[in-house]
């Protein structure tokens, strides 16, 4: 029988200072998680009072300037507060240095600063909603952004403070990657999550400074009229929209690259195989960082910047569907020959394949020009990034947090009330966002309060949808907070696994390794080696 | 674990041996540069774009800046470049004294370099050479000669912070480097602090001539 | 719904909507192939390789290079034929023909105006004749706007202090919905115009009704008539319940109190100055967002406007 091994990274020290001011990356690394778990359930709520408002046209729930505040909200709360540090600083904290080998990251110091800035810039971000909320929409375009009389400043300054606390991260995972791999662990042995994280850090470092001095600008704008991006001033809205996409083009690799980076161990590990292209996938992955900063113009097709400038921008924007094509067939070549099991992060992983690619594949109508003319700013456009953020993100966050829950918490949690949320969620973010799709392309705005009659019945649909939604992601964070603290213990390697991770016992030692560890095999070596699982299948 | 042993005490748990965590402290400081880079390249762009739209403006406002004490700040802050990388120097052979002194001198050459900051800010200040809405003064022909100044501000503003900043660490350095903190085995805060002192020095050295020089 | 459009699309009513339906088509019959071909392989493969018995070695195959171009070079075709369709279709959108007749938009929160050469100027409708190249250009006073027809699958952002330019053809006669694509702030959803396509004959007729208008009717008719047109009623009601604005009803004759704390009775000369510069006086409990509306009405609507504010108050005579 399966027990929890002791002393272990969450009883080693007591007391809750002991956590709120660890040096342990694991530690960090569950601070993170609860920290935006807090802000994925609230941008969640703010998500069912959207869909609420919008099931019928008219007032329903709130006023028009409410409802402006809310998807604001719930918009920057899920980019900045959630989706962003989601992965790499929650299960990238806790797992990247013991996937490489190391007893912690870099700069623990630095680590553990990086989390108080994400609290001190969340409590800014949320302070905004007493202080009169934001009814800018997330992007914060000028000139509205200058004149509306709401807590813009409060907002833009939060998320300014939560941009170092993403730069931290980063430099801290490029600094770890470079120098602490265990002896002969060289860049071509790395497992794919690490290759996606050090994408992704590449991208944190280089783009997350250009939104800063973005938003001081935008402060500077409204406190002192200063003029840059005021148009009766000699200024230009339109350099705002250029600033702000610079970065949050590349942002939105930022967020899917760790995913991608889960989905590799997910599909290799529960097919059982060898994971087919790694150099490929790893080499992607930069490929999609590098051309994500050329690419941020596809945002602004209607704005009126010239027609050589459309032309260019979204030329590039196609060339990033084909490294992301090239990890969409080698992940299915994966299962190929494989011996695959069908547990709960494997339901995630194939429920990504299936939504990133709607999610992608639409991205294509947004980058040929003369489709985005007719949906930019439409729900099509909603639909989109929901596919690819929700659809391809948060699956891969859900089966990253699954596949690694027993390692974190050393418990499992229960595979029948698992299996029946992700059966939920799958269907009920189909029905909710599908609908989207339908409705953008006949034309329906986005961040639309009121919406004529005949739009009725798909808003509807879509309301009802995200009910479904909703309960899944309910249920699933039941069992598994239960699990962390009730579930049976799962043992060093439930699934049979064979990167570090899981050769440490679970939860992990505080410096990781009860010995250092020992490169004994590649990380997707199935045709040359067996695990037994210790928490075996039924 | 048992890397206890022969484990020198400013050598952190997790790294292995003193040249790694050498490393890494260096490797990780570029990557920082790197993104203090990135952040004065959106100011940068800035300055570039309006300044392709109203090259005139930017002509005639530049005149309004004083040259001689832009070049005397110049050179203040090179020499507290210099006194800076000396200080390394020093501590490299194992001379503390010298190597404290160099550190109290970079501190008098930026202090120097702030004051007269200072006295070119008050200037502008009372003439109402001001950013945005508070730009009052009528002097300068041109389109919003305001935005010149608003870009100024910020530029050097920022860059002023950073001068602050970076004041505040080297006197964190005195201290430590007083009480023995440091040796020719290790002086790696040192170092680095002196990394970024070199790039506050090598932005104001591309600010001086965009100014005061071209405008 | 619209009916006549496709699944996706709206029906199209101008010269370029076919065109952006192709390539939109276009982009869904590949998508739907690939998407087909990339869930049916995760079907085939989860049913045909899923586990049966023990777990065992795995086949160790990490490369085919065919394989591995194939899928490379076919996508890099197909985004090329997609990216060349798109740009085609986007240049013949940019390029205004040079028989287009040309009408000014502007937008301002919440609403749009339009001004014809012929010295009309409409609120919210936008009267074209068919088959006739119309060019708009789009300029806003306040934040930026988005012109948006899904019919004509057209849309530009509306910016301040600088003109942008788009343009159709329509060749169905209709009307259809015209929406502000860019968010600007509460009513933005309420920014909700109509095209309205009609013969040549009709806009004729029409242009000159508008040059006359009001003609024939008493001044209060009339302001009921541009109470609706100039879209006061997206922010003033006449039954009294607060909107955007304070109620029309019983306006005439009441003292007013001020944010300022002044106070006045409402008069002609205070309505009028109400309309054309609202920033100066703003009644108490409501915010500066009404619009001026100088240059958007000519004085003897002004005066209608007045008349028709009389007739919803009882203590006038
Ligand atoms: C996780 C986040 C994420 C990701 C990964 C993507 C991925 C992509 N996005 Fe998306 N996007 C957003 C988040 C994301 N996007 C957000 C948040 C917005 C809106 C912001 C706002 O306005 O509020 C947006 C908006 C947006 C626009 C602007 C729309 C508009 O406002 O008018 C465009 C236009 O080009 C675009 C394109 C793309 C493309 C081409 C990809 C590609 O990377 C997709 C590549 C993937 C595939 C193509 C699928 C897999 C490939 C195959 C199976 C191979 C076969 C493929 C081909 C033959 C092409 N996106
Ligand atoms: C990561 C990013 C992210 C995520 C996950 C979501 C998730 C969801 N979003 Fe959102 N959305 C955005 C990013 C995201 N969104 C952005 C950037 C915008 C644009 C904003 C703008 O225009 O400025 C937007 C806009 C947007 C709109 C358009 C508004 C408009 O244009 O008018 C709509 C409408 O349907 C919508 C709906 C939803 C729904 C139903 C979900 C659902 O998937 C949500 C489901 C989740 C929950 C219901 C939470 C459940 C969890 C719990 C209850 C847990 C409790 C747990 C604990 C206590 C530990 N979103
Ligand atoms: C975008 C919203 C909006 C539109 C459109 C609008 N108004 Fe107003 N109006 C307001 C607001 C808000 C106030 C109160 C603040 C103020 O006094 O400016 C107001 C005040 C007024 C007043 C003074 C009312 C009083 O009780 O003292 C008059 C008269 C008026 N509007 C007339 C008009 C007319 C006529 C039109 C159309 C031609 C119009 N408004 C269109 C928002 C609007
Ligand atoms: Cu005007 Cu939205
Ligand atoms: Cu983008």
């Amino acid at each position: 029988m399966n027990t929890i091994e002791s002393p272990n990274y969450m009883n080693a020290k007591k007391g809750i200072l002991s956590w709120l001011f660890t040096l342990d990356h694991k530690r960090i690394g569950i601070l993170y998680l609860i920290g935006i778990m807090a802000a994925f359930a609230l941008g969640g709520i703010l998500a069912m009072l959207i869909r609420m408002e919008l099931i019928h046209p008219g007032q329903d729930i709130m006023d028009a300037d409410t409802y402006n505040q809310v998807f604001t909200l719930h918009g920057a709360v899920m980019i900045f507060l959630f989706i962003i540090p989601s992965i790499p600083a929650a299960l990238g904290n806790f797992f990247l240095p013991i996937m490489i080998g190391a007893r912690d990251v870099a700069f623990p110091k630095l680590n553990l600063a990086s989390w108080w800035i994400f609290i001190g810039g969340s409590l800014f971000a949320v302070f905004s909603m007493y202080a009169g909320a934001v009814d800018t929409g997330w992007t914060f375009y000028t000139p509205y952004s200058t004149k509306t009389g709401t807590a813009v400043i409060s907002m833009t300054l939060g998320v300014f403070i939560l941009g170092f606390s993403s730069i931290f991260t980063g430099l801290n995972f490029i600094v770890t990657i470079h120098k602490l791999r265990a002896p002969g662990l060289t860049w071509y042995k790395l497992p794919l999550f690490v290759w996606g994280l050090y994408a992704t850090a590449i991208i944190q470092v280089l783009a997350t400074p250009v939104l800063g001095m973005t938003l001081i600008l935008l402060i500077l704008e409204r406190v002192f009229q200063i003029g840059i991006f005021d148009p009766a001033m000699g200024g230009d809205p339109v350099l705002f929209q250029h600033f702000f996409w610079f970065y949050s083009h590349p942002a939105v690799y930022i967020m899917i690259l760790p995913g991608m980076g889960i989905i590799s161990e997910l599909i290799s590990v529960f097919a059982h195989k060898k994971i087919f292209g790694y150099k490929a996938i790893a080499y992607s992955s930069l490929a999609i960082a590098f051309i994500s900063f050329l690419v941020w113009g596809h945002h602004m097709f209607v704005s009126g910047q010239s027609e050589i400038a459309a032309m260019i921008f979204s030329f590039l924007t196609f060339l990033v569907g084909i490294p992301s094509g090239i990890k969409v067939f080698n992940w299915l070549t994966t299962l190929y020959k494989g011996s695959i099991t069908f547990e709960t992060p494997m339901l995630y992983a194939l429920s990504f394949l299936f939504l990133f690619t709607i999610g992608g594949l639409t991205g294509i109508f947004l980058g040929a020009l003369a489709t985005d003319v007719h949906l930019h700013d439409t729900y099509f456009v909603v639909a989109h990034f929901h596919y690819v953020m929700v659809g391809g993100t948060v699956m891969a966050f859900m089966g990253g947090l699954h596949y690694w829950w027993p390692k974190m918490f050393g418990r499992m949690y229960n595979e029948k009330w698992a299996k029946f949320a992700a059966l939920l969620i799958f269907v009920g973010f189909n029905i909710t966002f599908f609908t989207q799709f339908i409705l953008g392309s006949q034309g329906m705005p986005r961040r639309y309060y009121n919406y004529l009659d005949q739009y009725q019945p798909l808003h509807a649909f879509s309301s009802y949808g995200s009910w479904i939604l909703g309960l899944g992601f309910l249920i699933a964070f039941i069992y598994l907070f239960y699990a962390a603290f009730k579930g049976r213990p799962a043992g060093r390697n439930p699934w049979g696994a064979l990167t570090f991770e899981w050769e440490t016992p679970s939860p992990p030692p505080t410096e990781n390794f009860d010995k250092d560890p020992v490169l004994r095999h590649e990380p997707y070596d199935y045709d040359k080696v067996l695990v037994e699982r210790t928490y075996p299948e039924k | 674990m048992n890397h206890k042993e022969g484990h020198p005490e400013f050598l952190a748990h997790h790294f292995a041996e003193p040249e790694q965590q050498h490393e890494s402290a260096k490797f990780g400081m570029w990557v920082f540069l790197l993104t203090e880079i990135l952040l004065f390249g959106g100011l940068f762009l800035a300055y570039t774009v309006f300044r392709s739209w109203n090259p005139d403006m930017f002509y005639n406002a530049h005149l309004a800046l004083d040259r001689t004490l832009g070049a005397v700040n110049t050179v203040v802050l090179i020499t507290s470049s210099l006194t800076m990388a000396l200080a390394i120097r020093s501590i490299q052979l194992n001379r503390k004294k010298h190597s404290m002194y160099f550190l109290i001198a970079t501190l008098v050459f930026a202090a120097v370099f702030l004051v007269i900051k200072y006295f070119e800010y008050s200037h502008k200040i009372h003439l109402g050479q001001l950013p945005g809405k508070y730009y009052t003064y009528t002097g300068i022909e041109g389109n919003n000669p305001h935005i010149f100044f608003g870009i100024y501000f910020a530029m050097t503003g920022l860059h002023g912070v950073h001068v602050i900043a970076g004041m505040i660490i080297i006197s964190w350095i005195l201290i430590r480097a007083s009480r023995n903190h440091f040796s020719h085995e290790y002086y790696t805060p040192m170092e680095m602090t002196g990394l970024y002192w070199h790039l506050v020095d090598l932005i104001w050295i591309f600010l001086f001539p965009l100014f005061y020089l071209i405008g | 719904m619209d009916t006549t459009g496709t699944l996706f699309m709206p029906s199209g009513a101008s010269t370029i909507s076919g065109e952006v339906d192709a390539v939109f088509n276009f982009i869904l019959i590949a998508g739907s192939i690939i998407f087909a071909i990339v869930v049916g392989l995760i079907i085939f493969f989860s049913v045909r390789y899923r586990r049966r018995d023990k777990p065992g070695l795995t086949s160790g195959i990490s490369h085919n290079l065919k394989l591995e171009l194939t899928w490379t070079i076919i996508p890099v075709i197909l985004v090329f034929f997609a990216f060349y369709f798109g740009f085609k279709t986007y240049l013949k959108m940019s390029i205004v023909p040079g028989n287009a007749i040309e009408i000014k938009a502007t937008g301002q929160k919440w609403f749009w105006s339009f001004d014809y050469p012929e010295g009309v100027t409409t609120v919210n409708e936008l009267v074209v004749p068919v088959d006739q190249p119309v060019k708009v250009l789009l300029s806003s006073q306040d934040v930026i706007h988005s012109f948006f027809v899904p019919n004509f699958r057209i849309k530009m952002d509306v910016l301040p202090n600088r003109y942008t330019v788009t343009w159709f053809e329509a060749h169905q006669k209709g009307e259809y919905n015209l929406f502000c694509a860019e968010y600007c702030g509460t009513e933005h959803s309420e920014m909700v115009g109509k095209v309205r396509v009609v013969s040549e004959s009709e806009y004729q007729n029409w242009l000159e009704e508008s040059s006359t208008a009001g003609e024939g009717m008493t001044p209060a008719e009339y302001g009921a008539k541009l109470y609706i047109s100039k879209s006061c009623n997206t922010c003033h009601s006449i039954d009294g319940t607060a909107g955007n604005g304070p109620s029309f009803k019983n306006i005439f004759g009441k003292t007013e109190k001020f944010a300022d704390g002044s106070q006045a009775v409402v008069d002609e000369n205070y309505l009028r100055e109400s309309i054309l510069e609202p920033a100066n006086k703003i009644v108490a409990g409501y915010q500066n967002i009404m619009p001026t509306y100088q240059g958007l009405v000519k004085d003897r609507e002004i005066d209608a406007l007045i008349a028709y504010m009389k007739t919803l108050s009882n203590e006038q005579q």
